[in-house]
């Protein structure tokens, strides 16, 4: 499985959505990989994931995809994106 | 001062800490955290240009938890080394995000290289996963008050 994470240079805000869902992964028992990028190769990386972790700026420009876009509102909330990785993969 | 030290944050000298900045607007804001940044010798001025412009060109997701931005642009040749800044707001400011608004506290952080950088974010959500982080940070009075709550050292 995959769970992508998308921001604007696919280093902060990604960063830590990354971070946060590799800790909701191993608490939950799941295996993953996730990887950060910027939204400008959202469709190259995010091709083969299940889950793709972003902002609300970001939904749009992602635009279709056969992955789970699901927002984050607040990214150093763990149990909002622990939440989210099991809704997705669990 | 810190039992927690967290060697993977850079340090904080007390350059890189503007505290009750005033600041009219994000722009205005998002300046003064870019200056702190040359001002540490983290990074060139047009590195802080090029923070503005992240938001210019995809919105206030850097607004990532209630009453936090964090501002940063990509690795280059305006990134002398790893470094990270914190500011402070005398009022709080309106970054247009729909959820977090409004900004409290912003971070400043320039990465020099991709893939070590994930260190220092790791480290940056063991310090701000406690959701009482930026309201201390928000609050504190000295420098040292926001090397204490960060866990991190002057040099």
């Amino acid at each position: 499985m995959k769970i992508v994470t998308i921001c604007g240079a696919g280093i902060g805000s990604s960063g830590i959505l990354k971070v946060n869902a590799e800790r909701a992964l191993s608490k939950l028992g799941l295996e993953a990989d996730v990887v950060a990028a910027d939204v400008a190769s959202v469709r190259e990386v995010a091709e083969d994931a299940q889950v793709i972790l972003t902002s609300e700026e970001f939904v749009a420009t992602i635009g279709t995809t056969y992955a789970d876009v699901i927002v984050i509102r607040n990214h150093f909330d763990q149990q909002e994106i622990t939440d989210a990785v099991e809704r997705a993969l669990g | 001062m810190s039992t927690h030290a967290l060697p993977s944050l850079p340090p904080l000298p007390d350059s890189a800490v503007v505290l009750g900045a005033a600041a009219a607007d994000w722009r205005s804001a998002l300046g003064v955290a870019g200056s702190a940044l040359v001002a540490s010798g983290a990074a060139t001025s047009a590195y802080g240009r090029a923070m503005v412009d992240m938001v210019e060109e995809h919105g206030p997701y850097i607004v990532i938890s209630p009453g936090l931005a964090l501002a940063h642009a990509r690795p280059g040749d305006d990134v002398h080394r790893d470094g990270l800044v914190v500011v402070t707001l005398a009022e709080p400011v309106s970054f247009g995000h729909p959820y977090n608004d409004p900004v409290t506290v912003v971070l400043g952080l320039a990465v020099a290289a991709i893939g070590a950088h994930l260190d220092m974010i790791a480290a940056l959500a063991n310090v701000f996963n406690d959701a009482s982080v930026t309201p201390r940070l928000a609050a504190a009075s000295t420098v040292d008050e926001v090397r204490a709550i960060m866990g991190v050292e002057a040099a």
